[in-house]
């Protein structure tokens, strides 16, 4: 488990040189009038000014946001071009999910790694507040046909075709096309099965507002969370997240109604993450390139995992399945872990994946492994609150967890963290970083 | 003498196509010879059988022609020498009207003055999206001289011409097309092509131009029935004159007989015909370009042209550093209109305020400056959020590391500026510069205590930015040439005409002003009252007044340039004894709705026939009865004398580096009347003597602060001139 056992086989390391986010914001509020591509302008062109980076060195920005935006398919080569960089950085967007920050990063880290970058920009974007709205399967043929006809009357012969029902617009699906049920369904389902209380999944969400409410007052986030004076009227300022409540209690989320299943259920709004606005982005370089330009890295990606389950199973184990993966890589293993950042989609999610990271068995039957992945050390997890709390702008958590965690190795002063997410699919992402 | 600038080529298709391009110039203009060549080329084209069209062109690549040869213009002595050159102009562009080949103009940028007058005259017109139009001799005290104009208004409407006449504004591609003036508007790389294929078309099947009245008749409804009632009725033309004359008499005061010659001109068009319209041009032409007015603004157009080629320094060596990115301290009204004018010019602002809110501020006002950009078309939404996306906030100076130049236009605090270029050193890489747009502080004293004193100069900006065509960079001694060079090179990128002056309290136009703005408030403490000392003064050619100004400017932030003027050199910037109880009354002028004016909750001026908005109650609170008579001659003089008096010392004092561009800096700073000349002009055209006798009569009467300009004196004793 040498330091640096990356660079004995001869491979260059990844560092991470600096992180930077919005406020995540609350669906229909601070943002309401900006979409993912204006967030993840801002968030970069805020990013490279805060490093003072040399634009022209950048080669590549791979960026995402998971909910489509029918005007910038490509994201990241609108954000090169709308934030005034070099027209020379070519850039490419990808899309994981909730994990989506987390892919951008490891794809231009395989860039840098293969020699193809030196410099590279990653995040992840994402508006609720601007979602496309599609209209009707048959509406939309129709109109593909229109476009084509050539007089007016084959115009009208074709729309003539359509009823009334077909005129109206369909609201983007949050469904899982596999298994027709809702993030939360899934997450229900987990809770039912698991027989995990409304009681701990409150208490796990009242955990994380008073983590990231004292992070917020002790500044913790202030230099990782840029200001946001809103276009085009520029006449209010976000500072903050504004999901975080210091006062949340446990007796206050006890009165709120289960939300997936109304009679049954134990997941509330106060227990799931939120529909959230918000932008991330981080600066990678190779770690000579950081040298050379004479950056001190906020630390390194030494390893990473993406893992797939059956969506139709328990759909957001994935952090139970991709952590061992990205520990074996890295030569680590949990408790050698300083900080655990585990996305917080659903508290039910968090307590499954706590539960299996600890068990034997789960490790036998799941992963085929002897021992454990781990027990989580209360000390070290989330130790800042998470996405309960903070929100989630699905494209822009991961990025955002690399940020803290990276500053909270050095803050108390140890060297390996892990962040990992489940995103949607059943998919499961972890990466292990180091400090410097 | 550029004796060949036609190149004529017959291709297969029997279109002769015409290029015009004057040898050794960047761009065309209308030569002495050019009519003559012109002439030459119909003749040529007219007696060639293998010629069935024309297409004129240009041979510069970014521009058409941009009016004529103005150091022809200039040499001109005589009213009749510049009739005569009007009618040769009128006659060459008869000849293209009347060539028996079409000819087609294919315009690809500027189509200015006598080459807008060119394209009318041919049979058709084809552009490409760059091309603009425009007769911008107004601004030089001329009118078109070949009858453009009347081309023009056939084509759009008299009053259209009138419109584009008396104001010398833009015509772009869309609106052209829009209105008929243009056929087509074509991509640049099909403008050749195009073109002839117009030519033709019209050789195959000539075509009677459409005028404006046809197109009007045709047309019919309720506004082209109004338009024609004021148009093709003698009646309504009556009306449409009288009002144009009313209002032009209101703009200009009389001061500009070239408005009132293109009213005529076009009056003449619509009452008496072409042929009596082109006589009325061509002795309009002739006795405007020996005009006074004509001259002094030819004289600044060239001065203008010359402070572009300036480098700023006496080192031809020196070349400016590139700036990349610029940092501006102050996101109000000042920051946030250089941070505008930076983004505008492709440079990266990174624009910093205490705080979000005073930050929100300065990016709302581009974004309104942008927006109504938008609005106007003349600029595109995808240019303007590429504008915008240079611009960004900070409240840190987080992001000015790589700055190549910061301007703070933080408070006027000498010691808070010293802290503040201190900070600076810090941040930025050695070869940073730092200029301060303070108005009156020393930029030696800020730049004391500097690490890097031969990085700071002063850049003065008059506010609004965006609007004021002057900068003023200050260097003092310390100040290096590089550093200079560099401020200049930025001024010009963000479209400002830009003068190099020495450092000193006040510089050049804070200083010159001063004495000006106190003679306006001894008027006022004698008892004139506020609106009789503004009408004299905007009746002089001053767009507003002094005491309009006070307000503008504010009291607080006069009484503080009087303070350290006053302390600099003494006497003559004493004010008036009470004055200090305008401020202590509170008022501090439009910024807090208390002034010498009234001003209503949004801050707009008070609208009252009989008051005329003055705030009445000024003169308790300075305890005077405003019933002195003193004439506006006098008023006029006082000030006058005063601002041309203290300009004349600046150059004695070396604060200038000549007397253009004192002028200059007067004019498009200050609002000197441009017709008028600037400050130097005005003693060159009045005369040092006369100048001075007046001068020294003020001494006589208010003492030492009318002492003359040792340089007047002595430019009295010998008679000179600055100007030659």
């Amino acid at each position: 488990m040498a330091k640096g056992e990356a660079k004995k086989n001869g491979r260059r390391r990844v560092a991470i040189v600096a992180g930077l986010r919005t406020p995540f914001a609350k669906q229909g509020t601070a943002y309401k009038d900006l979409s993912a591509l204006d967030l993840g302008k801002a968030v970069v062109a805020e990013l490279l000014q805060r490093s003072e980076l040399d634009p022209a060195e950048i080669g590549m920005l791979v960026y995402g946001q998971v909910l489509p935006s029918l005007s910038a398919p490509n994201i990241a080569r609108e954000i090169v071009l709308g934030a005034g960089l070099p027209k020379s950085i070519e850039a490419y967007s990808v899309s994981r999910a909730c994990a989506t920050s987390i892919q951008s990063m490891t794809s231009a880290a395989e860039a840098i790694l293969c020699g193809q970058h030196d410099v590279a920009i990653t995040g992840g974007a994402d508006s609720t507040s601007d979602v496309p709205i599609a209209v009707s399967k048959k509406l939309a043929s129709a109109l593909v046909e229109a476009s084509k006809a050539r007089t007016v009357m084959e115009k009208l012969k074709i729309f003539s075709t359509l009823s009334p029902k077909d005129l109206l617009p369909v609201p983007p699906a949050l469904k899982e096309p596999s298994t027709g049920l809702t993030m939360g369904e899934s997450a229900e389902k987990m809770a039912r099965e698991g027989g995990i209380s409304r009681r701990a999944q409150d208490a796990i969400a009242v955990r994380s507002h008073a983590k990231a409410a004292r992070a917020w007052e002790d500044g913790v986030f202030a230099d990782e969370v840029m200001h946001f004076v809103v276009p085009p009227k520029f006449d209010k300022a976000i500072s903050q997240d504004n999901l975080v409540r210091k006062d949340a209690t446990a007796d206050g989320l006890a009165k709120l109604r289960p939300v997936f299943d109304r009679k049954y259920g134990t997941l509330t709004a106060g227990n799931s993450s939120a529909l959230t606005d918000g932008a991330s982005a981080l600066i990678l370089m190779s770690e000579e390139k950081a040298k050379a330009l004479g950056y001190t890295p906020l630390g390194y990606l030494r390893s990473w995992g993406y893992a797939a389950i059956d969506p139709g199973e328990w759909m957001l184990m994935g952090p139970s399945y991709a952590t061992p993966i990205a520990l074996d890589k890295a030569g680590l293993s949990l408790k050698d872990m300083d900080v655990i950042d585990m996305h917080e989609a659903f508290a039910a999610q968090i307590l499954c994946n706590m539960e299996a990271f600890g068990s034997k068995l789960f490790a036998h039957e799941k992963l085929g492994r002897s021992e454990a992945i781990g027990e989580i050390d209360d000390a070290k997890f989330n130790v800042h609150g998470g996405s309960l709390a903070i929100g989630h702008p699905f494209a822009a958590t991961g990025a955002r967890q690399v940020t803290t965690v990276l500053r909270e190795l050095k803050r108390r002063g140890g060297q390996f963290g892990l962040v990992t997410l489940c995103a949607a699919g059943g998919l499961g992402a972890a990466a292990v970083l180091e400090a410097p | 003498m550029a004796d060949h600038s036609f190149v004529l080529e017959v291709r297969p298709d029997g279109v002769g196509v015409l290029t015009f391009d004057v040898q050794g110039a960047s761009v065309n203009s209308l030569q002495a010879n050019t009519i003559g060549e012109i002439e030459e080329m119909l003749r040529r084209i007219d007696s060639d059988p293998s010629i069935r069209a024309v297409v004129l062109r240009s041979g510069k690549p970014e521009s058409f022609i941009v009016g004529a040869n103005l150091d022809m213009l200039k040499g001109v002595r005589t009213a009749s020498d510049g009739e005569a050159l009007s009618r040769s102009g009128q006659k060459g562009c008869a000849a293209v009207a009347a060539s028996r080949k079409p000819i087609v103009a294919a315009v690809h940028g500027p189509a200015l003055g006598g080459g807008f007058e060119v394209a009318l005259a041919c049979q058709a017109r084809v552009c490409t999206e760059k091309a603009t139009f425009g007769f911008p001799e107004i601004q030089l005290g001329l009118l078109p001289g070949a009858n453009g104009l009347q081309r023009f208004a056939q084509l759009v409407g008299l009053q259209m011409a009138l419109d584009f006449g008396l104001t010398g504004k833009t015509l772009r591609a869309a609106k052209a097309k829009a209105l008929g003036v243009v056929d087509e508007v074509v991509a640049p790389a099909l403008l050749l092509e195009v073109a002839c294929k117009h030519a033709r078309a019209l050789a195959d099947k000539p075509k009677k131009p459409v005028t404006f009245i046809d197109r009007l008749k045709k047309k019919g409804g309720a506004d082209a029935l109004q338009t024609l009632a004021l148009e093709d009725n003698p009646l309504g033309r009556r009306l449409l004159f009288k009002k144009a004359r009313e209002l032009t008499k209101k703009k200009t005061k009389g001061h500009y007989p070239a408005a009132f010659a293109v009213i005529d001109t076009v009056e003449s068009l619509g009452n008496r015909g072409f042929d009596a319209s082109a006589d009325v041009e061509a002795r309009a032409f002739g006795e405007l370009l020996v005009s006074e007015t004509s001259k002094q603004l030819i004289g600044i157009f060239f001065a203008t042209q010359e402070l572009k080629k300036d480098s700023g320094v006496a080192n031809p060596a020196v070349k400016p550093q590139e700036v990349g990115k610029l940092g501006m301290l102050g996101a109000g009204l000042m920051g946030a209109g250089i941070a505008y004018v930076t983004a505008n010019a492709g440079i990266a602002v990174r624009l910093k305020d205490r705080d979000d809110a005073g930050l929100g501020k300065g990016l709302a006002y581009v974004e309104k400056l942008l927006a109504s950009r938008v609005r106007r078309k003349s600029l595109t939404r995808l240019d303007k959020d590429r504008t915008s996306a240079l611009i960004t906030g900070t409240t840190s100076y987080d992001g000015f590391g790589r700055c190549d130049l910061v301007v703070e236009a933080v408070f006027e605090d000498l010691a808070l500026k010293q802290r503040v270029v201190a900070e600076l050193e810090q941040k930025l890489e050695p070869t940073g510069i730092i200029a301060s747009n303070t108005s009156s502080i020393p930029i030696g004293k800020i730049a004391e205590g500097s690490a890097r004193p031969q990085n700071i100069v002063g850049m003065h900006y008059f506010s609004p930015v965006e609007k004021m065509p002057l900068l003023e960079v200050i260097r003092h001694k310390g100040s290096s040439d590089e550093a200079v060079a560099t401020a200049v090179a930025l001024g010009k990128r963000q479209g400002k005409t830009v003068i190099v002056v020495n450092d000193g309290p006040g510089f050049y136009t804070t200083r010159i002003l001063a004495p000006y703005m106190n003679e306006a408030a001894f008027l006022l403490s004698e008892g004139v009252p506020v609106e009789v000392i503004d009408d004299a003064l905007v009746d002089w050619g001053f767009p507003v007044g002094p005491m309009t100004l006070l307000d503008e400017v504010g009291m607080d932030v006069g009484a503080h340039v009087g303070k350290v003027l006053n302390e600099a050199f003494g006497a003559r910037f004493t004010p008036p004894p009470g004055m200090e109880k305008l401020l202590a009354d509170g008022r501090k002028g439009r910024k807090n709705k208390r002034g010498v004016y009234l001003y209503d909750e949004q801050g707009n001026r008070v609208k009252d026939k009989k008051t005329r908005g003055v705030d009445e109650s000024v003169y308790a609170s300075l305890g005077i009865t405003p019933t002195a008579k003193v004439p506006p001659e006098e008023i006029q003089m006082r000030l006058v004398l005063a601002f041309v008096n203290e300009a004349l010392r600046c150059l004695g004092e070396g604060i200038l580096r000549s007397p253009r561009d004192g002028d200059i800096g007067a004019i498009f700073g200050l609002g000197f009347p441009p017709f008028r000349g600037g400050p130097f002009r005005y003693v060159d055209s009045v005369g040092p003597v006369e100048i001075l006798r007046r001068t020294e009569g003020y001494r006589e009467r208010f003492g030492a602060r009318f002492e003359p300009a040792p340089t007047l004196v002595n430019l009295a004793k010998n008679n000179a001139r600055f100007h030659r």
